[in-house]
């Protein structure tokens, strides 16, 4: 159970990232989440939004060079050590995580989300689903 | 089976051709001493009169013309007809300085019209063939030379001049063009506009494209074939001596043949001014003997190739250029190391990225800098950090080894290199010396 993440080519140029969240917001796409990393030559943008195909075509028509990747949204309960022990049972199942972020948040108090991307989708999702760790689909993040 | 626009003259022996050029050299020397006063005076200087040219094997006892010359005898000093003789003229925006103006009789004219029909001939057309000219009309020789190359062969012409990308298109799908001449920077553009509209090569009618004006890798060659689904023939020319079609590539795509009934090839050392040995590498010069209005003898064409006498398969024995690395114009000096544009351009073409490129020279605390421009490819991207900084490590690596010398590599937004109809911008230069 993945999370489609839209990655995002930006140049290293003043500006670039508010022409790409101007597109997408004067076309309605909602961002759930969003982490940029960088180079001091350039930059790639991740995406979370409620609707991927939305947006994939603004970005497209638009100009911007993107990529969709598989990412687990993860639900961590909201109190100390709730982050450390989702990293504890990766850690566990030999699972490496190449980078995670936060998730801009939901109706629910109880909890926090976060995406991670990892090096084996299928293994992590087994380990965290056997300690009782709740991982969110598409359709919820189109909900939150 | 090869065809040819005039078997008699594209595979005459040698010995005819050579007496061709003896006859016209020797003709050609009597005309400009007695019409420009400009190049009589350079014989004088050197003690020369047109009675120590016997044939070609004089013709390095000859003083050389340079762009310099056409800068200081603009507008008319190199006229060697009446003006009232004359019916046209073309023109070259000169990168630095002075434009250059050429003139041309009638006579003129149909012979350089008869050079590019040779041209179109080789690439395969013929009178069933629909010719759409991309190139510029006007001042510029590329439009009207291979429009008039067009209606010798019988081609249907749309001569729809460059610029309007979507027109052009529309043309060549809706009027079946098979051949398309024009630039190679725009050809490139056309060809990524069709493939953005999603188009695929068996979608394009275009069976050939004969593109000139500027220098192009066989990368690019290889990139435009692919795109277009065609075959890609270069074509060179000079507006000082005629225009496109002083030579052109055969069906064996390796080399230009020179027109040597019109024009005699040499190279020289760019320095010292020698003729060098066959095969050697310099600049190339060209003596027009059988211009009336621009006749110019030993003109320095500041084109590094070299050329190449080896029997050629489509059956023209006319000798072969090789595709110029750039003209030394072109040519950048960066730390003291020569960089043509071209060899840039077959870096990126190697490692996957378009040619679309811009090269920026600047000068920084008195040190040279070169920024290469690469515009991302979706092919190219991924979502890993790390993997496109090692592919963008890789593409320095390669820069550096091709040029001898580091250059940055900047990754750009895709269409953010502004696209060229006519010829491309491919260096800006911003060191002030
Ligand atoms: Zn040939």
């Amino acid at each position: 159970m993945s999370l489609k993440q839209i990655s995002v080519f930006l140049e290293n140029k003043p500006g670039t990232l508010h022409a790409m969240t101007t597109a997408l917001a004067q076309n309605g796409v909602d961002m759930r989440a969003l982490s940029l990393a960088e180079t001091k030559d350039f930059g790639i943008v991740r995406l979370i939004v409620d609707n991927v195909y939305d947006a994939t075509t603004v970005l497209k028509d638009a100009g911007f060079i993107h990529s969709l990747t598989p990412v687990l949204g993860v639900m961590i309960p909201d109190e100390p050590g709730g982050l450390n022990q989702v990293l504890q049972v990766l850690n566990e199942a030999a699972v490496n995580v190449e980078y995670m972020y936060a998730f801009l948040g939901g109706a629910d108090a109880d909890h926090a989300y976060m995406i991670f991307r990892v090096q084996d989708g299928e293994a992590a999702t087994a380990a965290l689903t056997a300690h009782g760790i709740r991982l969110v689909d598409q359709d919820e993040v189109a909900g939150l | 089976m090869e065809r040819y626009y005039q078997p008699e003259i594209e595979c005459a022996s040698r010995e005819q051709i050579l007496a061709w050029q003896n006859e016209r050299l020797v003709k050609q020397v009597q005309h400009v001493w007695d019409n420009v006063p400009y190049y009589r005076k350079k014989m004088e200087a050197k003690g020369l009169t047109p009675a120590d040219i016997k044939g070609v094997d004089d013709l390095h006892k000859l003083p050389f013309l340079s762009k310099a010359d056409l800068r200081e005898a603009y507008p008319y000093g190199l006229v060697g007809m009446p003006l009232k003789d004359c019916v046209r003229i073309q023109s070259t925006s000169g990168t630095t300085g002075k434009r250059v103006v050429a003139f041309y009789t009638q006579h003129d004219i149909d012979l350089w019209e008869d050079c590019c029909a040779r041209a179109i001939v080789a690439a395969g057309g013929t009178n069933e063939d629909v010719c759409q000219v991309s190139y510029g009309y006007g001042l510029f020789t590329g439009g009207p030379g291979l429009n008039g190359g067009s209606h010798k062969v019988g081609c249907l012409t749309i001569p729809t001049s460059s610029g309007n990308t979507e027109r052009q298109i529309m043309f060549i799908r809706d009027l079946n063009a098979t051949i398309l001449c024009c630039t190679p920077s725009y050809a490139a553009y056309i060809g990524e506009t069709m493939r953005d509209m999603g188009l695929t090569p068996d979608q394009i009618p275009l069976k050939a494209g004969i593109f000139g004006a500027e220098a192009w890798s066989e990368e690019m060659r290889q990139d435009i074939q692919n795109t277009l689904g065609i075959k890609a023939y270069d074509i060179y020319g000079l507006t000082e001596l005629s225009g496109p079609g002083v030579s052109f590539e055969c069906s064996a795509q390796s080399g230009m043949h020179i027109n040597e009934d019109h024009f005699i090839a040499e190279i020289i050392d760019p320095d010292t001014g020698e003729v060098l040995p066959e095969g050697s590498q310099g600049e190339l010069v060209f003596t027009s003997i059988t211009k009336e209005a621009f006749p110019l003898l030993r003109y320095r064409t500041r084109d590094i190739c070299s050329l190449s006498r080896e029997k050629c398969p489509c059956g023209r024995t006319h000798v072969k250029m090789v595709k110029p690395k750039g003209r030394t114009d072109d040519m950048l000096i960066i730390r003291g190391v020569n960089v043509f544009p071209s060899q840039i351009e077959t870096v990126l073409l190697n490692y996957g990225y378009p040619a679309n490129y811009q090269i920026i020279v600047d000068r920084v605390k008195s040190t040279d800098t070169l920024d290469v421009h690469v515009e991302m490819t979706p092919e190219m991207f991924t979502d890993n950090l790390g993997e496109v900084s090692r592919r963008q490590d890789e593409l320095v690596d390669g820069l550096r080894s091709m040029l001898g010398l580091a250059a940055k590599v900047t990754l750009v937004a895709p269409k953010s290199i502004v696209r060229s109809e006519g010829k491309a911008v491919r260096v800006i230069d911003r060191r002030k010396i």
